[in-house]
């Protein structure tokens, strides 16, 4: 625990920024104060304003209005490099390093050390990079291509390059969005030793176990302005997440009954090698099975499997009674199975084209009269389901990219509903999404489990398996440990049987 | 060491390079005259010289993840233009003229990077456009007209058919060319910049890596190139109609591809390049020599630049396979630091 | 957020934007209008242009780059390229001239040609849809393959010599009109691929590949086969083109169509295809193709010769992306990068 006595200096200070695109205003008041030694965390729903002000301190947008401090001194970036030159670094979700170049490379690329004639010195590069690696206490590669690397070892090449700019301030955005619990362990004993050495860190997450693990700060915004910011051992979660969304949220999961019927997707045996293992499980109409787990352990890749997106090697999978083609997602649609992805805009939308197509796509041939598909026939089925899943957008023909991401989660969830699917699959239904919305769709996975769904729910979220599901079946590295009805499913024997091998 | 040994066995360009000799030998067996004869290993080794400078450009632009089609439209222009200054000029030194050449073809790479760069339109968009613009422009411009030998002095013209020590001249300037250009791309930051644009672009503008430059300057050594390898093309083969250097950019692409430049950039060296405009020529004058008429050139050719990609993906699919294998192991076994806390 | 238990139905409007700027301000309507201008400035310019017969001498001419501009477009929707229709083009001619010569009835002569064709898509199909490659690569090598092919199975030979019935089918033109023959299969065609592309399933799927392929593919599109689906197609409209090729200057040479696809994919691109895929219209496409015919068609009777045309073709694509790219990112900068003027929040 860092000492909290003595009065830390401020590295970084912003006040009163304001920043708008346009009509769209995304912030009014972006008020931090990030001080030295000290992991400072960040929190606020989307569109609270955080990522814009993250931006602006990297330099990528320039502010309207208000003033920005580095270490006491007005400072005006008008571009990314000068940004890192100040000494600020950022470490965002997805990496980005170049593939084909080794480890090494990545990490100096542009200031490589150099010798006579401007030749450069690999061997001296190659030292540097040990070194770097040594002080963060992890091995990687150094010569390899950061092709085919985890996105944890992605982000420590990151951290690596933040160091070796002798970065003063490095921010980390949702940087355990996709790290398993090891990986998180290994980035927070990394965090801890840079906050030891004096440097500060600024923490975004939806995570609240997290912030109250890893930081001693934390700053609330909502809806483009700075709310509240205090020491971590001040405030609780409630507190926070009131800050946050501006109301007492007094239950985020509604409870559901529903009755049970039949079996509707059966899956047995299914096996990718080095991926999933021998994996049956039933899924029943009105009950809502959650797939819990470390991320990582292959729940997404099991439900790709059923879908059809990923293949398997052996294993059946069966809809109501019919063995299911394997591979083909379009087989699985019309056995009557919807995937809702866990990457909403790479896999969930086109997010080019607008909120009527979007809403169509997997209706297309449903929808069209003689072979034909026209806009008509796409509005008229969007406007139904838009409307009854209260899509926020001005028009149908928006580009769906420019919604929100809760509206964006409901657009690509008016897509599958609108296939009337007897299953229901989907992956991680509230990531990145405010927590209002959150509700929203919990009270719809509610409803449509009334109404017969079989719905298999992949999350991540503990309170969301444990509000929600019917039964609970645990993921680990492949394998099903464990399968719980409700009433036996607890935070500690879930999070038990997601971390071994096996659960007695 | 010895994994320095087995990364050189295993590269692409020793891989081609092996396939040239083995062309070469087989050839040779079947006629001797292919390699021994006073022409034969002259010709084999100095007709590819000025694809190689192609090439060569060409290859520094496919590993930023561009394309330039119009390298045969700026030789044949540059070709012309040797010729008609030495018509119009002839009091010019005829080294000036190797400048003249030189610029003149940065400054059409200059007007196709600055197009990729400044639009951000894609490259094989804008070359397109350029091929068919300076196409245009050198037809127009040479009419009907013809450059011939004797209309350019006698020593530039023995630049391009003389050697010394046995070695021809212009094959002296192109390994000279690719060994700068080899030495720059490996060596210097700005080389391994051209890396990175082409590995992940997005990822360059993001780290601040200066893209634009770095394109602009590609774009301008690649048109250089072909400015010279137009110029050598004069001097080598004394005539020069509007047709010179018609189809050369589709060479100097499966040459780059052959030799195992990625097209979508990233990786690659002009050593293999060079290699692979040599496979190419040399496959094309074997195969009458062998027996095969040469109508089937082309599609030898097109044979080789599809299993060159054919390979290259299985390679990739078993490199990829390979490291995420390593990965997977790395991640069972402990760090032997621990995890500090 | 809406809590209520009965909380007002929703409206949408249809479009974010009036019709008339839904219409008039898209690229395609801009390649139109400028058709439109070309057309008139070169009748009041140019001697000779205004009349039918610069149609009737153009459209023969224009009929092999209408035709493979068709499937072209397709394929570059998807996100791909076809750089070998030339060479299948001039594979296919050769093909139908050597089965001809060699005595066989005119009609399996017509049909082999078709399948070279079919097969070159095919062979294109497989390369990238199974194995996997870039369509770049893929079809520069297909390019070389199919042209060596056509060359080393005609050596120095010429064949020609058609049936004058089927050449007359060919070159005629429909009673009464300057419009050649193969203009009505054109026809036919473009008005199949358009329906195709804006108003079925399957063209929903093409835009969609485009776009998104990862989000297709969750969404039950099947890619590959699409994709090798539209080389096949690509490949046999290019062989049509190759044998009308052959009719019109009655003989095969492998020379005949060398260049073309850089012709149809300049006309494509020009006609407001995106070359990253996802976006375009076939009215724009076929507007593109005659834009750049009539350009050539005035230069030439103004006196001017084919390398002027090039110079011309040149500039007009390369100012058309340039125009296009700066306009996007005009639009862009404008709205800013927190999402369209009118949507409900800004996207971070």
């Amino acid at each position: 625990m860092s000492d909290s006595t003595q009065p830390r200096a401020v590295a970084l200070e912003l006040s009163h920024i304001a920043k708008a695109f346009g009509a769209v205003i995304a912030l009014t008041n972006g008020t931090l104060r990030l001080e030295r030694g000290s992991i400072h965390a960040l929190v606020g729903e989307n569109g609270a304003g955080k990522s814009t002000l993250v931006k602006i301190i990297a330099g990528l947008y320039q502010r309207d209005a208000g003033d920005l401090l580095l270490d006491g001194e007005v400072v005006d970036f008008r571009s990314t490099a000068e940004a890192k030159a100040a000494g600020i670094a950022v470490i965002y979700q997805e990496p980005t390093l170049f593939p084909d170049l080794s480890v090494t490379e990545n990490i100096f690329m542009g200031r490589q050390p150099r010798g006579a004639v401007g030749v450069i010195d690999r061997r001296a590069m190659r030292t540097e990079a040990l070194a770097l690696f040594e002080r963060l206490g992890v091995r990687i590669d150094p010569d390899r291509p950061t092709l085919g690397l985890s996105i944890a070892d992605q982000q420590i090449i990151e951290i690596a390059k933040a160091i070796s700019l002798d970065a003063r301030v490095l921010i980390m955005d949702e940087p355990t969005a996709a790290l398993s619990g090891v990986e998180v362990e290994r980035l927070f004993a990394v965090a801890r030793s840079l906050r030891d050495e004096g440097r500060a860190i600024l923490f975004i997450s939806h995570r609240f176990e997290e912030v109250f693990d890893l930081c001693d700060t934390v700053t609330v915004m909502r809806d483009g302005a700075y709310v509240a910011s205090s020491p971590i051992g001040d405030t609780t979660v409630e507190e926070i997440v009131r800050q946050m969304v501006g109301r007492d949220v007094t239950t985020l999961f509604p409870k559901q009954e529903a009755a049970i019927g039949d079996d509707v997707l059966v899956v047995e045996g299914l096996t990718r090698p080095g991926v999933f293992e021998d994996v049956s499980f039933t899924v029943r109409s009105g009950e809502i099975v959650a797939l819990a787990g470390l991320v990582g352990a292959g729940r997404s890749e099991i439900a790709r499997a059923v879908f059809g997106v990923d293949r398997y090697s052996a294993g059946t999978v069966r809809v109501a009674g019919e063995v299911l083609r394997k591979g083909r997602p379009d087989a699985a649609m019309r056995a009557g199975i919807a995937l809702v992805p866990e990457d909403r805009r790479q896999q969930g939308l086109v997010l080019e084209s607008s909120v009527a197509r979007n809403a169509t796509l997997a209706i297309r041939r449903q929808l069209a009269r003689f072979g034909l598909i026209t806009d008509a026939l796409e509005n008229a089925s969007a406007r139904i389901w838009a409307s009854r899943l209260e899509v926020k957008t001005a028009a149908l023909d928006t580009e769906a990219g420019t919604l929100s991401g809760g509206n964006q989660q409901k657009v690509v969830l008016a897509k599958w509903l609108a296939t009337n699917p007897k299953v229901l699959i989907i992956d991680e239904p509230t990531r990145g999404i405010d927590v209002g919305t959150k509700a929203e769709v919990h009270r719809l996975l509610s409803e449509l489990a009334g109404q017969g769904l079989a719905i298999l729910m992949i999350s991540s979220e503990l309170p969301e398996v444990l509000g929600m599901a019917d039964r609970v079946l645990v993921v680990h590295e492949g394998r099903i440990t464990a399968d719980v009805p409700r009433a036996e499913a607890t935070a500690e024997s879930v999070m038990f049987a997601a971390t071994h091998a096996e659960v007695a | 060491m010895l994994h320095r040994l087995t990364r050189f066995v295993t590269a692409r360009e020793t891989g081609i390079l092996l396939a040239l000799v083995l062309v070469v030998a087989v050839t040779t067996l079947v006629n001797p005259r292919f390699l021994f004869s006073g022409d034969g290993f002259r010709d084999l080794i100095l007709s590819p010289s000025i694809l190689l400078l192609v090439a060569v450009g060409q290859a520094i632009v496919i590993i930023t993840r561009n394309v330039d089609l119009s390298v045969g439209s700026t030789l044949g222009l540059s070709a012309y233009l040797t010729g008609r200054v030495f018509i119009d000029a002839p009091w010019l030194p005829w080294p000036t003229v190797f400048l003249i050449g030189i610029l003149f073809g940065g400054l059409l790479g200059l007007v196709n990077g600055a197009l990729v760069s400044f639009a951000k339109v894609p490259s094989l968009v804008i070359t397109l456009g350029t091929l068919y613009a300076f196409r245009g422009i050198n037809v127009l411009w040479t009419g009907s007209d013809r450059i011939n030998a004797s209309d350019m002095p006698r020593e530039f013209l023995a630049l391009g058919t003389s050697s010394v020590a046995g070695i021809p001249y212009l094959t002296i300037i192109a390994v000279v060319v690719l060994l700068v250009a080899g030495w720059f791309l490996r060596t210097q930051r700005a080389g391994r910049e051209l890396y990175a644009i082409g590995s992940d672009p997005a990822a360059a503008h993001l780290y601040g890596l200066k893209v634009t430059q770095r394109t602009l300057a590609a774009f301008i050594v690649c048109g250089a190139l072909a400015g010279l390898a137009g110029v050598l093309y004069a001097a080598r083969y004394g005539t020069v109609n509007s047709q010179a250097g018609y189809g050369w950019e589709l060479d100097a692409v499966g040459a780059a591809v052959i030799g195992g430049v990625a097209i979508f950039g990233g990786s690659g060296t002009v050593w293999g390049a060079a290699i692979g405009a040599y496979l190419l020529l040399t496959i094309s004058r074997a195969l009458p020599v062998v027996g095969v008429p040469d109508f089937w050139q082309g599609a030898v050719v097109g044979i080789l630049i599809l299993g060159a990609i054919v390979l290259d993906r299985l390679l990739a699919l078993r490199t990829a396979k390979r490291l995420t294998d390593v990965h997977a192991r790395e991640q069972k076994t402990p760090s032997p630091k621990g995890v500090a806390s | 957020m809406t809590t209520a238990l009965a909380a007002p139905a929703r409206t949408y409007r249809d479009h974010g934007r009036p019709l008339w700027r839904r219409i008039l301000l898209t690229h395609e309507m801009a390649i139109i209008g400028l058709l439109v201008l070309v057309y008139l400035a070169a009748s009041l310019t140019v001697k000779g242009f205004a009349g039918p017969l610069t149609i009737q001498y153009l459209l023969p001419d224009l009929a092999a780059v209408l035709l493979i501009a068709l499937p072209m477009t397709l394929v570059i929707v998807t996100g791909e390229i076809d750089l070998s229709v030339a060479s299948t083009a001039g594979l296919a001619g050769v093909a139908f001239g050597i089965a001809h010569a060699s005595g066989w009835p005119i009609g399996v002569a017509l049909v082999l040609a078709l399948l070279v064709g079919v097969v070159a898509g095919a062979v294109n199909g497989f390369f990238i849809t199974v194995v996997g490659l870039p369509s770049l690569a893929v079809t520069i090598g297909t390019l070389a393959l199919f042209r060596g092919l056509a060359v080393g199975l005609i050596g120095t030979d010429r064949v020609g010599g058609f049936p004058p019935e089927l050449r007359s089918l060919a070159l005629d033109r429909i009673p009464g009109t300057p419009i050649p023959n193969i203009i009505v299969v054109f026809a036919v065609l473009a008005i199949a691929f358009a329906v195709v592309l804006h108003f079925t399933p399957v063209g929903r799927s093409i835009f969609a590949i485009g776009l998104s392929s990862e989000a297709a593919r969750f969404s039950g599109v099947r890619i590959e086969r699409t994709k090798f689906v539209l080389f096949v197609v690509s490949g046999l409209v290019s062989a049509l083109a190759g044998i009308y090729y052959a009719l019109k200057t009655n003989v095969s040479l492998a020379e005949n169509t060398a260049g073309l696809e850089l012709s149809v994919i300049a006309a494509v691109l020009l006609g407001g295809v995106s070359i990253f895929g996802g976006r375009g219209a076939l009215h724009g496409v076929i507007a593109g193709v005659l834009l750049i015919g009539f350009i050539g068609s005035a230069l030439r009777l103004a006196g001017l010769t084919s390398d002027v045309i090039s110079i011309v073709t040149g500039v007009l694509l390369v100012a058309s992306v340039v125009t296009t790219s700066f306009l996007a990112r005009f639009r862009r900068r404008r709205v800013g990068p927190g999402g369209k003027k009118g949507s409900p929040r800004p996207v971070e």
